[in-house]
């Protein structure tokens, strides 16, 4: 018998007054995965995750936790939830462990217990040296990582990460994928929101691209490049103003054409003999860039805009 | 994972209240300020006792006629228990300004509460019993201050505490119902400069309400701490009728009760939906 979903959303609206921030959508996700909502800004992935973290009652719609229901259930399922919530939460003037102990109150575990595990999570985050140091002047890459440390005091099977790290730089987001790389690991279900195809590339077995609230596309990361995309892009690059005239001339090079404000993308599968072609038609690039698709395409494909602007 | 939770924590352990664990954030916080805190609860008393009390009470109490209207009493002992009062809603006032604002947009500790298995009601209850503990520090060290005083060391100082504290609370609720539907502080400065300030000074704190103006009058005897002002001053000087008593008791303990429900019902708003 297969286990029951740990998330199982149906028909789940989220409304403000008469605006709909999630319109509808439909998710399972099965212990032990991990899965992603990708998408733009204000496409209602916080919304979502404030629903399943029990904070934010649904609108309308189904939506069980454990088998729970987040409007009669929501303390027993928050107690078993770790959160990351998309701005830190952290208090400043407190030190990195007393941040750790503190949150761990809430959940009623003992102080020493609190303290223990506080030690073993700052080790897991390699923040041990900082354990005694105000949260204040941290890096934004360590205090995501307290901020992890601390939504796993609590020892939870699930965890949800609202936009784990934007806003950080490359070396940082690394530091932490590999983390939470480990927990999936050890069997901890990873949810996490993100509007880089990236970090989605890299943590996410299977997910769903959201914008205006609804679910446009589904599946694993590379199901879903094999089936709204080529295999190859070839980037163009013209002079400023000039991107529309150019992408004419060459409109039945590869299989189809988007044309950005700074470049002309030409979804091929092979990106070389295109740019070849496109040489043969005079319309010589100032420079170009031949790569594999992404999920940035899928999601231009499919909604005519960019992640990222 | 869960499992092994259960079995580290134990599973007889009688935990602890929700409000308590709440209230635990609040004084590790304030930890980093206490002493300058506490020192600030005895040095203000004696700076107003030493300019109100004795500067201008020496003033007030060589005016023909002042005695009768203060009831026989020097304008020292008229204020003191007044002051006492005054300064824990001073200070719970300020504490449900910024600081609540800080827990729902600055620092979102409170958002971060809600997400745990504290309710938003919970979180409320905590917040409540700070300001309580605040006002419990406040108004006793006020107190202490007082017994070193010949006209107002009296027994009725250990009533004028908890009076302090009910008159702290009919503030701090309130205030922090409002704060808990703010999205900025801009109204902040207003309340403090239009409502606490003039309440301070017009309230039965430094001349009985008598002396205001018909029509304000009553202004004054709705405000908590006109009330608050009777009782602890009543139990200073010993002048106070059981029914005067019972009657201002009342007025405070519905301020602390509907501001106590406000609280619970503008958290549940901002942390629940
Ligand atoms: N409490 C609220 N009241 C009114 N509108 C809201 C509220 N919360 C979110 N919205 C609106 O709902 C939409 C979706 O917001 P949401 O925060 O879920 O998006 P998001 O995908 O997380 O975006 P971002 O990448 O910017 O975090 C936005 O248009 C936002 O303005
Ligand atoms: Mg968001």
């Amino acid at each position: 018998m297969a286990a029951a979903p740990l998330i199982t959303a149906r028909g789940l609206v989220k409304r403000f007054g008469d605006f709909a921030a999630v319109a509808g959508i439909d998710v399972e996700v099965e212990s032990g995965e991990s899965f992603g909502f990708l998408g733009p800004n204000g496409a209602g992935k916080s919304s979502t995750m404030r629903m399943i973290g029990c904070v934010s009652p649904p609108t309308s719609g189904e939506l069980r936790i454990f088998g729970l229901d987040p409007v009669t259930d929501g303390r027993e399922i928050r107690a078993r939830l770790g959160v990351v919530p998309q701005q830190d939460q952290l208090d400043a003037e407190l030190t990195v462990e007393e941040n750790l102990v503190v949150y761990g109150r809430y959940f009623d575990i003992p102080r020493a217990e609190c303290r223990r595990r506080a030690a073993e999570l700052l080790d897991f985050v390699q923040l041990t040296d900082r354990a005694g140091s105000k949260v204040d002047p941290l890096s934004g890459g360590m205090k995501r990582r307290v901020t992890i440390a601390r939504s796993l005091i609590n020892e939870p099977s699930l965890l949800l990460l609202d936009e784990p790290t934007t806003g950080l730089d490359p070396q940082a987001r690394h530091v932490l994928w590999d983390r939470l790389y480990r927990l999936k690991q050890r069997g901890v279900t990873l949810v996490l929101t993100t509007h880089y195809m990236d970090e989605a590339e890299q943590l996410c077995d299977r997910l769903v691209v959201m914008d205006g609230g609804r679910i446009v596309a589904e599946g694993s990361p590379r199901s879903l490049i094999q089936q709204h995309s080529t295999r190859e892009v070839l980037e163009l690059r013209y002079a400023p103003g000039t991107n529309e005239e150019r992408a004419h001339a060459i409109a039945d090079i590869g299989d189809r054409q988007e044309v950005l404000p700074d470049r002309v993308l030409v979804y091929t599968h092979d990106g070389e003999a295109a740019l070849h072609e496109v040489h043969e038609r005079d319309a010589a690039p100032i420079s170009s860039l031949v790569r594999r698709s992404s999920l940035e395409d899928v999601f231009l494909r499919l909604t005519g805009r960019t992640l990222v602007d | 994972m869960t499992s092994s939770t259960r079995n580290r924590v134990g599973r007889n352990r009688v935990g602890t209240p929700p409000a308590v664990r709440v209230w635990e954030r609040s004084l590790l916080l304030h930890g980093r300020v206490w002493k300058s805190s506490l020192l600030g609860s005895f040095l203000q008393p004696l700076l107003y006792l030493a300019g109100m009390g004795l500067g201008v009470g020496a003033l007030v109490d060589a005016t023909t006629g002042s005695p009768e209207l203060l009831g026989g009493v020097s304008y020292l002992a008229f204020i003191a228990p007044a002051l006492l009062v005054a300064a824990a809603m001073m200070v719970c006032a300020q504490d449900s300004l910024w600081p609540m604002l800080d827990g729902f947009i600055w620092s979102e500790a409170y958002k971060g509460m809600a997400a745990t298995p504290l309710t938003p009601g919970q979180v409320s209850d905590g917040i409540a019993l700070w300001h309580a503990t605040r006002a419990v520090v406040t108004a006793g060290g006020f107190a202490i201050v007082l017994v070193l005083f010949d006209d107002t060391r009296t027994w009725g100082l250990l009533a004028a505490v908890p009076v302090g504290v009910a008159t702290g609370l009919a503030f701090a609720l309130p205030i922090t119902a409002w704060a808990a539907t703010r999205d900025g502080d801009r109204s902040f400065p207003a309340i403090l400069r239009f409502g606490i300030i003039p309440t301070f000074l017009f309230a039965g704190v430094f001349f009985p309400i008598e002396q205001l103006p018909a029509a304000i009058q009553p202004i004054a005897m709705v405000t908590p701490l006109w009330h608050g002002v009777e009782l602890a001053r009543g139990a200073v000087l010993g002048t106070l009728s059981a029914p005067a008593a019972s009657l201002h008791s009342a007025v405070l303990v519905a301020y602390v009760f509907a501001g106590a429900v406000l609280c619970r019902r503008a958290f549940g708003r901002r942390l629940g939906s």
